[in-house]
């Protein structure tokens, strides 16, 4: 069995069952806990529960106006960061095929040469968060292993996936069961650690909004 | 005073009879050595070695195959000076190509392995049989893994042509009922060239005969036999459809409108990205076309295993294993657990609550 074939096969398969597996666990075993309200009762003039959920994604999305320029750099740097991997993930026509492979979907693909633009900026953005984050003492103080690990893990595809694009170190073959291999330990680790954040954001942002909402807290 | 042995005649000499003029011997290794990327000025060295060299003697043997490579090479159609190197091959046992069969066979085999021994090249195509003692195919009531042991062991060098004879090919796919096996995986102490394909490139094969009769060693080898000079770059490398694949323009099946401007083949399963090959760009018949320029994507052949790689229309980035069963399996069980852990986690809170109340009751 070639290393390729190992990626493809039965790693991708374990990867993917780890995946599904841990993050249903972590998913259900979350939303099915009990949903404490503050005990007190609302407000007056405070929104809806719906409202104030919705409306705590949503504000969440942009820095108060007091943080604005001392956030400014996480919150754009972040957003380059997401674009950059929703584009590099969903719109290259090999990770497209693959999730047809997975679930019969599929939409239009953007040009390789723009995705792998994308890849380079997106790697660029990784690196500026990282630098940013050992340049800043609180930042430091508060990173755990889990971040610097979710990070890494965020970082290997997208830098293997360039690397086999551009056929520089090694064979494209290798070099490709690299980078499906960088998506295993990606997939494995991602139930467990912070980068389940992107299945759970939004819950936690509503909690946020409701629990705000209901003290009559402006968000 | 004794006469001195005469020797045989070099292939410059038998060119020369044929009417083969040198201006015309010069062309053809010019290309031989175009073709397989040797640097400036290997040209006349090349003309010089084959033109010197002595009819070298071929013991060509098949095993599990389909004839694919012999008729590959002997219908290309490559230059008719490649054919005339071809024939002048000392080419002493080929079931398909000669005369003599049976007993008469065999002895040609053995005699031409005594007069040459230690210089005669083994040229095999197909794999080799190995389960039950190799039983499973046999010539003249010998099984091909004793027949090739006992040819290959006063080789000078072992050519395995074809994917069957390089990698096990097809008679290898699963489950391999006759244990087949790759010639390099029974012959490990010779030189061994892999020239894979289904069937193999002429030009390669011609080029490595050439190059081994002119310079007496092998070309450059990868990592898997190959010369380098034909299998060092991937199909998609060379690609003239290679900028749709960088635009994004993508064939979605056989024929519809972008199969038809000739889009890129990758989502219909052309294995081109990681198949190393020369197709591209030597194509086949005399240049004409190759099964990408064809309208079908390649089928990876000249790779190990290229049959038991999830199928010819399933694209290379797609998961090799079916995974829908398993991860609604996984799906399911990680639900369970998660309910069955916010069940627990909520059974704690209540006995801790009770416990509280209780405790608090018992303070008053």
């Amino acid at each position: 069995m070639t290393l390729l074939e190992f990626a493809r096969g039965p790693a991708l398969q374990v990867a993917m069952i780890i995946f599904v597996l841990g993050a249903t666990w972590r998913f259900f075993g979350a939303l099915l806990l009990p949903w404490r309200l503050v005990p007190a009762e609302p407000r007056k003039g405070a929104p809806s529960p719906i409202a104030a959920a919705f409306k705590g994604v949503v504000v969440k999305m942009w820095p108060h106006k007091p943080f604005q320029k001392a956030g400014m750099f996480t919150f754009v740097n972040g957003y380059i960061l997401h674009f950059g991997l929703a584009i590099v993930v969903f719109l290259f026509a090999p990770h497209i095929l693959f999730i047809k492979g997975l679930t019969g979907l599929s939409w239009p693909a953007l040009p390789s040469n723009l995705v792998y633009t994308v890849g380079v900026i997106t790697m660029a953005s990784l690196v500026a968060g990282l630098v940013h984050r050992l340049r800043s003492p609180v930042l430091r103080l508060i990173s755990r292993f889990d971040d610097y690990l979710s990070w890494l893990l965020t970082l290997l595809p997208v830098l293997t996936g360039l690397l086999a694009a551009a056929h520089l170190g090694a064979r494209y073959e290798t070099l490709l069961a690299v980078h499906i291999l960088s998506i295993c330990a990606f997939l494995i680790w991602f139930p467990f650690g912070k980068l389940m954040h992107a299945f759970m954001f939004v819950f936690s942002r509503a909690m946020t909004g409701v629990r705000m909402g209901q003290r009559g807290a402006e968000l | 005073m004794p006469q001195e042995p005469k020797l045989a005649p070099t292939l410059g000499e038998l060119l020369q009879e044929r009417g083969v003029s040198r201006r015309a011997f010069l062309k053809y290794a010019s290309y031989l050595s175009a073709v397989m990327a040797l640097p400036a000025g290997s040209a006349t060295a090349l003309a010089e070695g084959l033109a010197n060299a002595r009819r070298q003697s071929v013991i060509w043997l098949s095993f599990q195959e389909c004839t694919g490579c012999t008729e590959s090479l002997t219908r290309s159609f490559s230059p008719t000076l490649e054919s005339l190197i071809f024939d002048l091959i000392s080419l002493d046992y080929h079931h398909t190509l000669q005369a003599a069969s049976g007993e008469a066979a065999e002895k040609a085999r053995e005699a031409a392995m005594a007069e040459n021994k230690g210089k005669y090249v083994v040229v095999v195509d197909g794999a080799v049989p190995t389960k039950d003692g190799g039983l499973y195919s046999t010539i003249a009531g010998v099984s091909n893994l004793d027949m090739l042991k006992a040819t290959a062991k006063d080789a000078l060098a072992v050519i395995a042509v074809g994917t069957c004879a390089a990698f096990g090919g097809i008679p290898k796919a699963r489950p391999n009922p006759t244990g087949a096996a790759a010639i390099d995986e029974i012959i490990t102490d010779k030189p061994i060239i892999n020239i894979p394909g289904c069937p193999p490139i002429p030009e390669a094969m011609a080029g490595v005969v050439s190059y081994l009769v002119s310079f007496g060693k092998l070309p450059e080898l990868d990592h898997l036999r190959r010369p380098k000079a034909f299998f060092g770059e991937t199909i998609h490398d060379r690609c003239y459809r290679r900028p749709f694949y960088e635009r994004g323009l993508f064939a979605e099946g056989f024929d519809d409108a972008g199969a038809r401007q000739g889009w890129c083949l990758y989502k219909v399963g052309c294995k081109g990205p990681v198949t190393y090959n020369a197709c591209a760009t030597l194509k086949w018949n005399g240049g004409v076309s190759f099964p990408i320029q064809s309208g079908h994507g390649c089928l990876g052949c000249s790779e190990p295993d290229f049959w038991d790689q999830g199928g010819f229309y399933r694209p290379l980035s797609t998961n090799l294993r079916e995974m829908g069963p398993a991860l609604a399996g996984a799906a399911l069980a990680g639900a369970a657990l998660g309910a069955g852990a916010a069940w627990a986690s909520r059974r704690h809170q209540e006995s801790y609550q009770r416990d509280q109340s209780a405790a608090e009751g018992d303070k008053k």
